[in-house]
């Protein structure tokens, strides 16, 4: 399994090494994902899952810049968040199937995956329902003294909800260590963005006082390299700052959502997957710099798989919680 | 490490609307004593996420009607962290708000809405009705390692005088005090209706009746034993709580008292919550909406035989 590892406070320009683990882990979540939707369309998997391929850069980017110790939250669309910052899939696997042996014992499922080893406080499934956790732990990383960030991932839907910008202004004002990342990938469930967003997006939290930026969000060396400068601003006391990463979805809004024609054409998919695609798009540069040849990513690929379907093979196979643990952990 | 710290609105210089926290920033500075914009949505969120990473904060919330702004992070976050975790991480932290009526601060200013709150899995509520118990229970919050929420009676601030003593002293939940001791009929009473209810004990000694005052302190956890107790010795039982009294916690107390003390009982468990309207703003109109003394006195003579 690949475990984060902590990376120096300043992210200036990644190794040939970094490249590469960067590269590795985008494939990583998209094989993850790929086995989330075959369990679920082998009926292996109860409920719904809501797929993160096509926005791997934008994890990535992110996560390669944060130490472990470093805070994050996600959202229902949070698997690549996760694995980003360090999960296991084996045991993410597990709670995807509701097993013991999951980060949150089978309690929390697809959408609730949290782990406090990575930092992770969770993912959630109310649309900007994290913004205030996020918040909340950049405050105690100020108020306590560590030199801590919080990274608050969340799509454009919710840019909707009040609540975002009730704590990003409090997050200016007491110029909180956290970073807003916007991941636009143009689709609020079925509807394009723009029927529901007025005006200019990082000018809303511009009009907050917070750094604002946008950034191709395929891109992952274009992401790293943004969000590494705003992690590296507010580690330094500098405040808070918000990150869109245009990007995309490549598959439904969750893995039932086969017919997408009424509200997106199969043209457009195919153009984002062909020539916008963030795995061929850091490939095709390693294969520029002369870092990596095509033969690398083949073995990458390989054992990607290999190491993904031992880790389904480990959740399909570890057991249910008992039912007598159903009343566990309702209170601390 | 200094962890506990609160936040809110007018908390700080101000010491809220109020004045109960008058002298707080003074004495421990605006690093724990913080204003915030009027975004209790937001700062309550906030207040989640510093719980979960090592603060433990006491959020604010002027009036209890104001709760409604908060239902996201308190029932869908804070309430349910620990447990969609599996264990792996908690929420400490304390929501202090008010509640009702006869302030004359009309429909958005008065309700009782702390059974919202005791309906959730997850959140304790506590609902102190003297100061010595909003001290030693107020302690408890802020140690418990959950999201508590802890209604305080507005109209007590002024009205309710009693002792508190200075040393440390803590009161566990879901330990109910019994307020009055007696033999003929059983008042449960929550928070503002407690000196309600001792008031109607006065009259109803008047003529030979012999209640009992029992308060349960904490909506949940909930003292279950000393209410079904009191009813079995007693055999009547009024329940009276501020909160609309139609799926209130005068229902829930009531269905406790029936099915644990149901062979014991010579009438059925009378309840009395507010009436089932916004509150009026014109004060006879309003002081009607709510049981007083005089109203509890004579259903317990009703229930007792007396008229």
């Amino acid at each position: 399994m690949t475990t984060a590892t902590d990376k120096s406070a300043a992210n200036s320009e990644a190794t040939a090494g970094q490249w590469m683990r960067m590269y590795r882990q985008m494939v990583s979540i998209r094989l993850f994902e790929e086995q989330v939707n075959e369990l679920y369309t082998r009926a292996l998997m109860p409920g719904l899952a809501h797929l993160y391929i096509g926005e791997e850069a934008v994890a990535v980017g992110v996560c390669d810049a944060l130490r472990t110790d470093d805070y994050i939250t996600s959202t229902h669309r949070g698997h690549g968040h996760c694995l980003a910052k360090g999960a296991s899939p084996d045991r993410m696997f597990a709670e995807l199937l509701g097993k013991e042996a999951g980060y949150c014992k089978g309690k929390g499922g697809s959408m609730h995956i949290a782990d406090p080893a990575t930092g992770n406080l969770g993912a959630n499934a109310i649309v900007a329902g994290s913004v205030g956790i996020a918040t909340g732990a950049a405050l105690s990383a100020k108020r306590l003294g560590k030199d801590r960030v919080a990274v608050c991932f969340f799509a454009e839907g919710a840019l909707g909800q009040g609540v975002l910008y009730e704590v990003m202004n409090v997050a200016s004002l007491w110029k909180l260590p956290v970073i807003y990342v916007c991941e636009n990938n143009l689709y609020t469930e079925y509807t394009h963005f723009t029927e529901t967003t007025a005006g200019d997006i990082p000018a809303r939290a511009a009009a907050f006082g917070l750094q604002a930026e946008a950034v191709d969000g395929q891109d992952v060396r274009a992401v790293y390299e943004t969000a590494g400068r705003l992690v590296d601003r507010a580690r330094r006391g500098d405040g808070p700052s918000f990150l869109v990463c245009n990007t995309y979805r490549y598959t439904g809004h969750h893995v039932g959502d086969i017919n997408r024609e009424y509200y997106r054409s199969k043209e457009e998919e195919k153009h984002w997957k062909t020539e916008r695609d963030p795995l061929k798009l850091l490939a095709d540069w390693l294969v520029a710099q002369g870092i990596a040849d095509s033969s690398q990513f083949k073995g990458i690929q390989s054992e990607v798989e290999t190491e993904m379907k031992k880790a389904v093979q480990f959740a399909v196979a570890a057991s249910y919680p008992s039912v007598s643990e159903v009343e566990q952990d309702v209170y601390a | 490490m200094i962890r506990v710290c609160i936040f809110g609105e007018d908390v700080a210089e101000a010491g809220t609307p109020f004045k109960v926290l008058s002298g707080l920033v003074e004495e421990f500075g605006t690093e724990r004593v913080l204003d915030t914009p009027i975004s209790e949505a937001g700062f309550t969120g906030i207040a989640v996420g510093a719980a979960m990473t090592g603060l433990r904060p006491i959020v604010d919330i002027m009036f209890g009607d104001f709760i409604t702004l908060t239902m996201d992070q308190m029932v869908n976050q804070a309430a349910k962290v620990h447990y969609m975790s599996g264990g792996a991480w908690k929420v400490p932290m304390v929501m202090r708000t008010t509640l009702g009526a006869t302030r004359r601060s009309g429909a958005q200013h008065s309700q009782s809405l702390h059974a919202w709150f005791s309906h959730v899995p997850g959140l304790k509520v506590v609902m102190p009705s003297t100061p010595y118990d909003a001290k030693g229970l107020l302690k408890t919050a802020i140690r418990d390692e959950n999201p508590v929420v802890f209604f305080e009676d507005k109209m007590m601030y002024t009205k309710l005088k009693g002792p508190v003593p200075t040393e440390e002293y803590t009161i566990p939940f879901g330990v109910a005090d019994v307020k009055r001791v007696g033999r003929d009929i059983t008042l449960v009473a929550t928070s503002s209706m407690v000196q309600v209810a001792l008031g109607a004990a006065d009259l109803l000694e008047q003529t030979g009746v012999s209640a009992e005052v029992v308060d349960p302190r904490t909506m949940w956890p909930l003292d279950e034993k000393t209410l079904i107790d009191s009813a079995k010795k007693t055999s009547r039982v009024i329940v009276i709580d501020e909160g609309y009294e139609r799926y209130g916690v005068t229902a829930e107390i009531a269905a406790v008292i029936a099915e644990g003390a149901f062979y014991n009982l010579d009438s059925p468990v009378k309840r009395m919550g507010a009436m089932h309207i916004p509150i009026p703003f014109s004060p006879p109109l309003e002081d009607a909406t709510v049981p007083t003394e005089k109203s509890v006195f004579e259903v317990a003579r009703r229930l007792c035989g007396q008229a």
